[in-house]
């Protein structure tokens, strides 16, 4: 059994680390094109990565737009949760509340349209929660993610005889027209969705950008090399951080694909942004903390299960 | 931090920084003198008192005609486009963690009347605003806009800030919204976007990333139906003239 007590804490706990600690691998990433870049667009990633190692020195957020903060939860088949997938719900709820305080994050939810501001991060269908199921695990997996929300993503349906020139288009106008000034706030990495229903698309892509790592590539070998493909041509747009002219646009590019209408090829791009927070955490049954709370900033989401095609 | 230690009583100082232009550090408030030495490209860092204000504020003040809270000409001529990521400790006393700045191009239509009702004269945010803007709006206040590094040097920023002076309308506008005034210290860096005579930074990039779009799109065929869409146009400035605000 699983107690609300631990969720609340582990949902807590990785609630500091996405806001505080940049992923390794994204700073990797980071290191690598200040290495490569010149002029203004080396300085701003050089600023960057003191950016990262200040905030971590002082355990104070690295951005103080600290997003939409959310919830991605996987459920091994095993799992029993103390007081059911409600209670569950509720104490995410609560952690996010907390968090906001102690962080502290900024209270960015508001009413669409009156505007008001509960300066908790939770509302109405708020914190957003995504579910998915691992079979023969005994587990709880949360994963969060604090990503703004105003520049960088978009949808398009296009159809297929558009092919991989039409996907190389509305990738390229995405990233010109969030690039621009640096609204996107690149280099990112940049998830893509390719079919599914229109919103299993944009879920698709928002996934592929924020829960994979840099270096991940998608188990269809063609899909892998498409990803290497649209991540050079995203990089040969000649624009860095900020819009200043430079190559490093795209830290990474990840595609997710899902069966979709036999007419259409429907497709969204995200970008997640120069601080690329997210942060999991494996809660197993029982009571020993050391073994009950394992950290971690790869979120593993897309797992075989997940992908999986057929009936079973 | 790495804020160069070359702090001396001018209040203009240079020093080569990686890869951007010259370093100048400026006590607040900031003479014309010390700004029209600004050159483009260049790293700032502030030291002085700041606030922050945003469409709420403009809204209260420009729209509605709400009084300013406080003698903001006498106190700060620096006005941030952002809202800190901060909370209150068991003291009363407000504790800020991050700093980080939000994008300036949806406040144009306010700035003309801001400017004579503030005289601010370094408007702090990212993504700059049209050079347009800096011409009708900026010159003519005698004001320049320094661009936050990265948009997401939050924690840096966040150091910068000495204390927290007073928050106007939290109750009324919610802190993302309300009027912060902070007393800052090394507080940077950020760039020269726009300098005295109106030139902008982010244009002259853009100038350049734009002589290679066309060859980008060259050979791919476009989809089969196309969008209904204000440019398709590549090279264009995608940020919009509004209405004025009225001053």
């Amino acid at each position: 059994m699983i107690s609300c007590d631990a969720i609340e804490t582990a949902a807590h706990q990785i609630m500091h680390n996405a806001a505080i600690d940049i992923p390794e691998d994204y700073r990797r990433a980071v290191a690598g094109m200040a290495a490569r870049e010149e002029g203004l667009s080396c300085f701003v990633l050089q600023t960057m990565l003191e950016n990262y190692d200040a905030a971590s020195a002082d355990r104070r957020p690295m951005c103080a737009d600290t997003g939409l903060p959310r919830y991605y939860v996987k459920v091994g088949n095993e799992a029993r949760i103390e007081g059911g997938m409600v209670a569950l719900e509720k104490a995410l709820r609560v952690a996010t509340a907390r968090a906001t305080r102690d962080i502290p994050l900024r209270p960015n939810r508001v009413h669409p349209l009156w505007r008001t501001d509960p300066n908790n991060n939770v509302g109405m269908f708020a914190p957003e929660i995504d579910w998915s199921f691992e079979p023969r695990a005994d587990w709880l997996e949360l994963t969060t993610v604090h990503k703004g929300g105003l520049f960088g993503t978009d949808y398009r349906m296009l159809f297929p005889g558009d092919g991989v020139d039409g996907i190389k288009r509305f990738l390229l106008d995405t990233l010109i027209a969030f690039g621009k000034r640096g609204l996107a706030c690149q280099p990112a990495i940049v998830g893509v969705g390719l079919g599914g229903a229109k919103d299993a698309c944009m879920t698709l892509g928002k996934q592929a950008a924020c829960l994979r790592v840099v270096g991940d590539r998608h188990p269809d070998p063609k899909i892998a090399a498409l990803e290497l493909e649209l991540k050079d041509l995203g990089n040969a747009i000649g624009m860095g951080p900020m819009g200043f002219a430079g190559r490093a646009m795209v830290a990474d590019l990840h595609i997710e694909v899902g069966h979709t209408h036999t007419g259409g090829m429907p497709m969204s791009v995200h970008t997640f942004c120069l601080s690329s927070r997210r942060a999991t955490v494996r809660i197993c049954p029982g009571d020993a903390p050391q073994f009950q709370f394992q950290y971690r900033s790869d979120p593993q989401w897309f797992s075989d299960y997940m992908r999986r095609e057929g009936i079973e | 931090m790495n804020a160069p230690d070359n702090r001396d009583d001018s209040t203009v100082a240079t020093v080569a920084g990686a890869g951007a232009g010259p370093v100048t550090r400026l006590t607040l408030p900031a003479s014309a003198d010390d700004l029209a030495r600004l050159q483009l490209g260049g790293v700032v860092y502030l030291d002085g008192v700041i606030y922050t204000a945003r469409e709420g504020v403009y809204k209260r003040v420009v729209e509605d005609g709400a009084p300013l809270p406080v003698d903001l000409p006498a106190l700060s001529r620096v006005n941030f486009h952002c809202s800190p990521a901060a909370a209150r400790d068991a003291s009363g006393e407000y504790r800020v963690g991050g700093v980080t700045a939000t994008a300036s191009f949806r406040f144009a239509k306010w700035m003309r009347a801001w400017f004579a009702l503030s005289s601010a004269n370094i408007i702090i945010g990212k993504g700059g605003m049209r050079a347009q803007d800096y011409a009708d709006y900026f010159v003519p206040a005698g004001a320049v806009y320094l661009t936050t590094v990265g948009y997401g040097s939050g924690a840096l920023l966040g150091r910068g800030i000495v204390r927290v002076r007073d928050v106007f309308w939290a109750d009324e506008l919610g802190s993302a919204q309300a009027l912060w005034v902070f007393e800052v210290a090394d507080f940077g860096p950020f760039l020269v976007e726009s300098d005295l005579a109106g030139n902008s930074l982010f244009e002259l990039h853009s100038r350049e990333v734009n002589t290679r779009i066309d060859a980008l799109y060259a050979g791919l065929k476009a989809p089969a139906m196309r969008r209904f869409g204000e440019t398709d146009n590549r090279q264009d400035e995608l940020f919009q003239a509004t209405e004025d605000g009225g001053d």
